[in-house]
């Protein structure tokens, strides 16, 4: 029932349950082959445990600093995703529901620090400021980072959502305010909750950036553990206590959710709602807001890294923008379309079970995959380490198509919010009606659904490609020797104190996430009017 | 027909991606490749391996990670690691290996070229350079008369806030080591708890991040090897440095002297070429490579002190003869483990 889709959802002819007599025997045993490539980080989990035994996990996770660890994890994860809620929220209601200024120029703007990778924002604020560090440091940090996840989900569904229901609430007498509270943001609340687990399962595993700050979590324990001696039960016995924080807020997050449906008031084509007028005042306020938010999150850090550039000379900077520079572009290029490619294919079936059938085993197969998003990365490439090791003889290790499948497996369930959601846009109807007119199953399929899902699912690509290009822990295991992606140069000179040499990967990172950001920014934007179409 | 295609497209884009790391990771088949994991800093390894490639025509496939990732992945791949070579930054992967019989053992010529204190006592890997820890202050936070003399003053309260710790490092734990051996283990245990309070706040992941902080001003001051902040002073420059180094007293369990080593894997199927590599590393080229501060071929910003005979340091680090640390053997630094344990039961792991 999430936002991104609901809105969309046609009114249904009869209840969704029943077709559930039509289950597709094929689609649940590919979804099932797919869920079951994605429980391979926590197979290898349990095995690792299993082996070291299970009483020398239990000692591992009872030690002092896992209190610290709780506790940094925990307030951080609260603090931030109450702001990210906030900020997401806000921002999302400036842009699709008042007469903000300039407001389709934010909605793109407000989209782009899901470019910047996380530990470049980091890089850029610790880099200017002493302060930034620790806990104050990383609540600042993360929350610029990652906000957009909230945003984006928040503003499609504002946009989308049916204006009839606030115009009722209105004629009945209700408060603007309690209107706002009660209708607008209860429309809302399944994408605000969605963006928000988003939030909660990134700063789970967020590594780069803590490390910077000097802010330890479960994530930066497990790394500072494999950078010990045999200890790699320890990092097995951590990563256990993450997949149980993140099933504690999966379930969470269903919970809270509710089974609630959104109801529509009228006919499917939507209406533009009348944008709320804002004073001279809270359009001065409102337009200051926004614009400081964008230059802390996405002025600061690019204006950081160019500073760097230009402190370095003109040596430091043709040094690094050099073959060097050219070959890591090229390959984190690459695997970014490769990845992007088979997590859309693979999600496809997945968003398809939950979108179009009910039932149990269809919404446990789905959430599953959610668990590998709070898995930090490095513990996704041991487990496939130990897997190609043990069962294939090592074929595979090191190349490029076995970090192309870690890549899949780590960003799957963000490839399948956007498929759920380009999905939820075609009516299954519609598919229904062309295999009336004599179309094949997969004809109609391909023919009717995917042709409207097209813009959906080239928003599932940009959003892993773009994780893609800023991921780390897992590409230093599995990129082939003697390759650098933009993250690992990066970091590599990062960590030696070579800023200026460090900053024009930066700045390519940024350049190379740019484009699909904007393209996920223009997707989310124009959803509505494509519903309108699309019916 | 568009879902076909689609898959086609991806098909050929997975085949693309394939065949290019397969020229970007293979060298050509002309002369003899080894694979080096490189533990060691790149600032460390990089001309060192130039210098060697253009030596030999041996081509060299480097790969660099922390020294105990890449310990735990040598281990994990066993009989079929695509390593030759390890080069480590500290005695202990070197040693862990070695226990497990991973190792070759490293021709005598090569051996002799180093003090033997300084190399594996079996035989397994052979030392190639070393560095010694220091305090790295910053004197607008602390005065050089507050510092602690003794690293069993860095427990005293007063030091609350202003110490910074990178208890994750492999460079902290044979201090560690060295302190269990001189005081037992239950003061050790004491001793780390204190340090664990009054490092609150300031416990970073890494040396590199110890140096930048305390040089910037956010914490007052650490203990890291003295490398670390030549390195930096050459990175940023010295309009940019705002800290200093200085000693513990002679003998101090703090004061300490790491080993950079490196080995063959037995499971290498170059053990000739790759024994060549590690003859370099000590031969005098390789070890003035060391010595010498800068970018350019022959240089390096290693600011490590070479230790095969007859090369010095031209940094302008007090002469490695000089130094009067702690004595302790190679083995008696082991594997780390116990000083694990105890940091572990202190709550800093």
């Amino acid at each position: 029932m999430n936002a991104l889709q609901a809105p969309a959802a046609p009114p249904a002819l009869k209840p969704v349950r029943a077709r559930r007599a039509a289950r597709p025997v094929g689609l649940l045993a590919v979804s099932t082959l797919i869920a079951a490539l994605l429980a391979v980080p926590l197979v290898f989990l349990l095995i690792e445990s299993h082996a070291a035994g299970w009483h020398t996990v239990a000692a591992q996770i009872v030690r002092p600093l896992t209190g610290t660890l709780l506790w940094n994890t925990v307030r951080l994860t609260v603090v931030v995703t109450v702001l990210c809620a906030f900020l997401g929220t806000v921002t999302a209601w400036l842009v699709e529901r008042t007469d903000l200024p300039g407001r389709r120029f934010f909605a793109v703007l407000l989209v782009v620090p899901l470019a910047i990778p996380d530990f470049v924002v980091s890089f850029g604020w610790s880099s200017l400021f002493v302060w930034v560090q620790g806990f104050q440091g990383a609540v600042l940090v993360m929350t610029l980072a990652v906000y957009p996840l909230v945003y984006l989900p928040v503003a499609a569904s504002l946009r989308a959502a049916d204006p009839g229901q606030e115009e009722v609430s209105r004629s009945l007498g209700v408060g603007r305010l309690r209107t706002f509270v009660r209708i607008t943001l209860g429309q809302a609340r399944g994408a605000i909750l969605g963006g928000c687990l988003l939030v909660v399962l990134v700063l789970l595993a967020e590594y780069g950036a803590f490390e910077m700050l000097g802010y330890q979590t479960f994530t930066t324990e497990i790394f500072t553990n494999l950078q010990l001696p045999t200890e790699v039960p320890t990092s097995c016995a951590l990563a256990l206590v993450l997949v149980a924080i993140s099933l504690v807020v999966l379930a969470g997050e269903a919970r809270w959710r509710g089974g609630g449906r959104i109801a529509r008031s009228g006919p499917m084509a939507p209406r533009a709602m009348p944008p709320l007028r804002l004073g001279r005042a809270a359009t001065a306020a409102s337009l200051a807001g926004v614009c400081l938010l964008i230059a802390l999150a996405v002025g600061l850090p690019t204006g950081a890294s160019i500073y760097w550039i230009v402190e370095g000379g003109v040596p430091s900077v043709s040094n690094s923008v050099s073959v060097s520079m050219l070959s890591a572009a090229w390959h984190t290029a690459a695997y970014g379309v490769c990845a992007g490619a088979l997590d859309t294919l693979l999600a496809l079936p997945l968003a398809v079970l939950a979108i179009r059938h009910s039932g149990a085993v269809r919404q446990f197969l789905e959430r599953s995959t959610y668990l590998v998003l709070a898995m930090p990365g490095v513990v996704i490439a041991l487990a496939l380490t130990y897997f190609t090791e043990q069962y294939l003889g090592s074929a595979g290790y090191q190349t490029a198509p076995l970090l192309v499948i870690c890549y899949t497996i780590m960003f799957f369930p963000l490839a399948l919010v956007g498929v759920k959601a380009a999905i939820a846009r075609a009516p299954a109807s519609l598919d229904e009606v062309a295999r009336s007119l004599g179309q094949s199953r997969l004809a109609a399929f391909s023919r009717v659904t995917l042709r409207l899902a097209a813009p959906g699912l080239a928003a599932a690509f940009c959003l892993v490609f773009l994780e893609v290009v800023t991921e780390l822990t897992a590409t230093l295991i599995l990129v082939p020797t003697g390759v650098q992606t933009l993250a690992t140069q990066f970091w590599q000179y990062q960590s030696s104190l070579s800023y200026a040499q460090a900053a024009p990967f930066a700045l390519v990172m940024i350049a190379l996430a740019t484009v699909p950001s904007v393209v996920l920014g223009r997707f989310f934007n124009v959803s509505a009017k494509a519903q309108g179409s699309a019916t | 027909m568009r879902r076909v295609s689609a898959v086609v497209a991806i098909a050929a884009v997975l085949a693309a991606g394939a065949a290019l790391s397969a020229c970007g990771s293979q060298a050509d088949s002309s002369g003899t490749t080894i694979t080096l994991y490189n533990g060691q800093h790149e600032q460390t390894a990089d001309n060192l391996v130039s210098a060697f490639e253009k030596q030999t025509g041996i081509t060299v496939v480097v790969r660099s990670d922390d020294e105990d990732v890449l310990a735990d992945q040598i281990a994990a791949e066993g009989s079929k690691s695509p390593a030759d070579v390890f080069f480590t930054e500290n005695s202990p992967p070197l040693e862990s290996l070695q226990a497990k019989g991973l190792l070759s053992r490293v021709d005598s010529a090569t051996l002799a070229r180093t003090p033997s204190k300084y190399n594996s006592p079996q035989g397994d890997w052979v030392g190639v350079s070393a560095r010694v820890s220091v305090i790295i202050y910053n004197p607008s936070l602390i005065s050089a008369s507050q510092l602690p003399t003794h690293v069993a003053q860095l427990a005293d309260p007063q030091y609350k806030g202003k110490l910074a710790l990178a208890p994750g490092e492999t460079d902290f734990q044979p201090i560690v080591t060295d302190y269990e051996r001189a005081y037992g283990t239950a003061a050790t245990l004491t001793w780390l708890k204190k340090i664990s309070a009054n490092a609150a706040g300031h416990i970073y992941p890494d040396n590199e991040t110890i140096a930048d902080e305390v040089n910037r001003g956010a914490a007052a001051f650490g203990v890291v090897n003295q490398y670390y902040w030549y390195r930096m002073r050459a990175e940023i420059g010295s309009g940019n440095i705002h800290s200093k180094i200085t000693y513990f007293a002679s003998g101090d369990p703090g004061y300490v002297i790491d080993v950079s080593g490196a080995a063959v894997l037995k499971s290498s199927k170059h053990q000739a070429a790759s024994q060549k590599f590690l003859a370099f590393l000590v031969s005098k080229q390789g070890q003035e490579i060391l010595a010498t501060p800068g970018t350019s071929a022959g240089q390096s910003l290693s600011f490590e002190y070479p230790i095969a005979s007859g090369v010095t340091t031209k940094a302008g680090e007090t002469p490695f003869s000089e130094l009067r640390p702690y004595p302790i053997t190679i083995g008696g630094l082991g594997d780390g483990s116990t000083a694990i344990a105890l940091m572990t039961k202190a709550g800093l792991l």
